[in-house]
């Protein structure tokens, strides 16, 4: 299985293209129209974030990815998600195939009440893998991808919600990569954590790109120039500024982007 | 709590402050080193105090505005660019104490026929009219008028190069005027070093208006690409 990840990886083909394509992409929930027409391409095993102040669409729009917006009432879209050049809103896609492809993190820690192995095997088992050798295996490499597998290798059986805050993230990200995902959305995943805990969760993520594509929408500026090596910003369902998080921090094209990256509004 | 706007606005002030207090020094080094007035020459030099406690304040609100207030884009730039011309302002002053020096510590009257010959006059004229210029550009955000003191630092390394020459020529004559002209030179040294400075507080008004780094480049390419 881990040849299966590493070749994800180097395939050379990838990694020209564009992971992730949206077209002319619309949401709308109910009357209300949450995303005006975005374009946008996100290259592979890169870090992108997404910014934006609250209700600009940035969370709607990650989430469009693994298509987590289906079940919201009144949800409507338009236009295409691609992911490898593929349409994922095709009625022939297989959502929980989709799922177990593009992981996602969420802001607040939510580990099962299992125990810490469980909650990373969780995926695996309910993909009907019972082979305990195999299982373990996975869970070892996933955990210590995260770099948790030191701090809970003797604890395997002990509750994940006995866990801190930043444990219980990081294991959530070991449940996400337990599935080998080529694409992974977090969604403000250090917000409710404290500053140590943050800086190894970004720490984490950086040294995740190079096996996956990650998408990260976050409120805290500084995080996104750290971690990302784009950045989007949104505003009002709008894509306003696309660039390189060395350039967006730097000199911004738009008045907008400059006003909402030095706290100015928003 | 200071918003990052009036935060700005104050590391702003300061910045003029300091323009306004090291034009003063070496418009009173000028006046004093041509009028041999050591009174004026030594409020130059206890005045360099007040320029080194400037100094120091803004390098501590820079550092304090860059720790508390996490600046970016415009604002990083404005703050990394105070900083330096901050830093190149101070030199300024420390260049004008060092003339004061010598007209309290040399107690020489320099012959006005060498003064002319050396265009001493036209180095002071040269230098505060590049300081005028690039304190206007500083207070009006203007990158084009900073573009101008290029131009005019020319001038400057023009006649400084010349006056090796001219020394040379002039101590052959008349070795006795050996003490004049080392007072001299080491004037222009310090003048031609003021045009210097200006030209990098012009590249760094640029870096923080128009995000462009500017240093290390020929001037005269510089001014081309506008």
């Amino acid at each position: 299985m881990e040849t299966k990840i590493k070749s994800a990886v180097i395939d050379p083909s990838i990694k020209k293209k564009h992971k992730l394509e949206a077209k002319a992409v619309k949401v709308y929930y109910d009357g209300f129209t949450a995303i005006k027409g975005i374009d946008m391409n996100i290259k592979a095993n890169k870090v992108t974030a997404f910014i934006g102040p609250s209700g600009c669409g940035k969370s709607t729009f990650l989430r469009l990815f693994n298509r987590m917006n289906d079940y919201v009432d009144g949800f409507r879209m338009e236009g295409e998600i691609l992911i490898d050049g593929e349409n994922i809103y095709k009625k022939k896609v297989n959502v929980e195939q989709l799922r177990k492809q593009v992981g996602m993190v969420f802001q607040k820690p939510n580990p099962f009440p299992k125990s810490i192995f469980e909650n990373v095997a969780y995926g695996l088992k309910i993909q009907g893998i019972n082979d305990k050798k195999y299982l373990l295996e996975r869970v070892e490499e996933s955990l210590k991808q995260v770099a948790l597998w030191d701090e809970v290798k003797d604890n395997l059986n002990k509750s994940a919600l006995a866990l801190s805050g930043g444990q219980q993230q990081r294991l959530c990200i070991a449940r996400t990569l337990a599935v080998e995902p080529s694409i992974i959305l977090m969604d403000e995943p250090t917000s409710a954590l404290d500053p140590l805990s943050t800086a190894k969760i970004e720490e984490l993520i950086y040294q995740l790109k190079n096996q996956y594509t990650i998408v990260i929408v976050t409120h805290n500026m500084q995080q996104a120039g750290r971690v990302s090596d784009y950045t989007a910003f949104f505003y009002m369902g709008e894509l306003i500024e696309y660039d390189s998080s060395k350039k967006l921090f730097t000199n911004p094209e738009k008045k907008q982007t400059e006003n909402y990256i030095t706290g100015r509004f928003g | 709590m200071m918003s990052i706007d009036q935060q700005r606005e104050a590391l702003n002030h300061s910045g003029l402050e300091m323009f306004s207090l090291c034009k003063k020094q070496l418009v009173n080094a000028q006046e004093a080193f041509f009028t041999h007035d050591n009174d004026l020459a030594e409020e130059v030099i206890h005045t360099e105090n007040r320029v080194n406690g400037l100094d120091l304040k803004i390098d501590r609100d820079c550092e304090r505005f860059i720790a508390l207030y996490n600046p970016v884009a415009g604002d990083l730039r404005f703050v990394l660019a105070l900083r330096k011309i901050n830093f190149d302002l101070e030199r300024i002053g420390d260049h004008s104490y060092g003339i004061s020096k010598y007209i309290v510590e040399i107690d020489l009257t320099p012959d006005e026929r060498l003064l002319e010959l050396l265009q001493v006059k036209e180095m002071f004229d040269s230098a505060l009219s590049m300081l005028d210029d690039i304190s206007e550009a500083y207070k009006s955000g203007n990158s084009k008028k900073a573009r101008k003191v290029f131009k005019k630092d020319k001038v400057l390394n023009k006649i400084n190069m010349k006056a090796f020459g001219i020394i040379s020529t002039e101590v052959k004559k008349d070795p006795q005027i050996i003490d004049q002209v080392m007072l001299l030179f080491s004037v222009i040294k310090k003048l031609e070093r003021i045009g210097d400075l200006v030209t990098n507080i012009a590249e760094e008004i640029i870096f923080f208006k128009e995000a462009e780094v500017v240093k290390h480049q020929k001037k005269s390419a510089v001014k081309r690409k506008k």
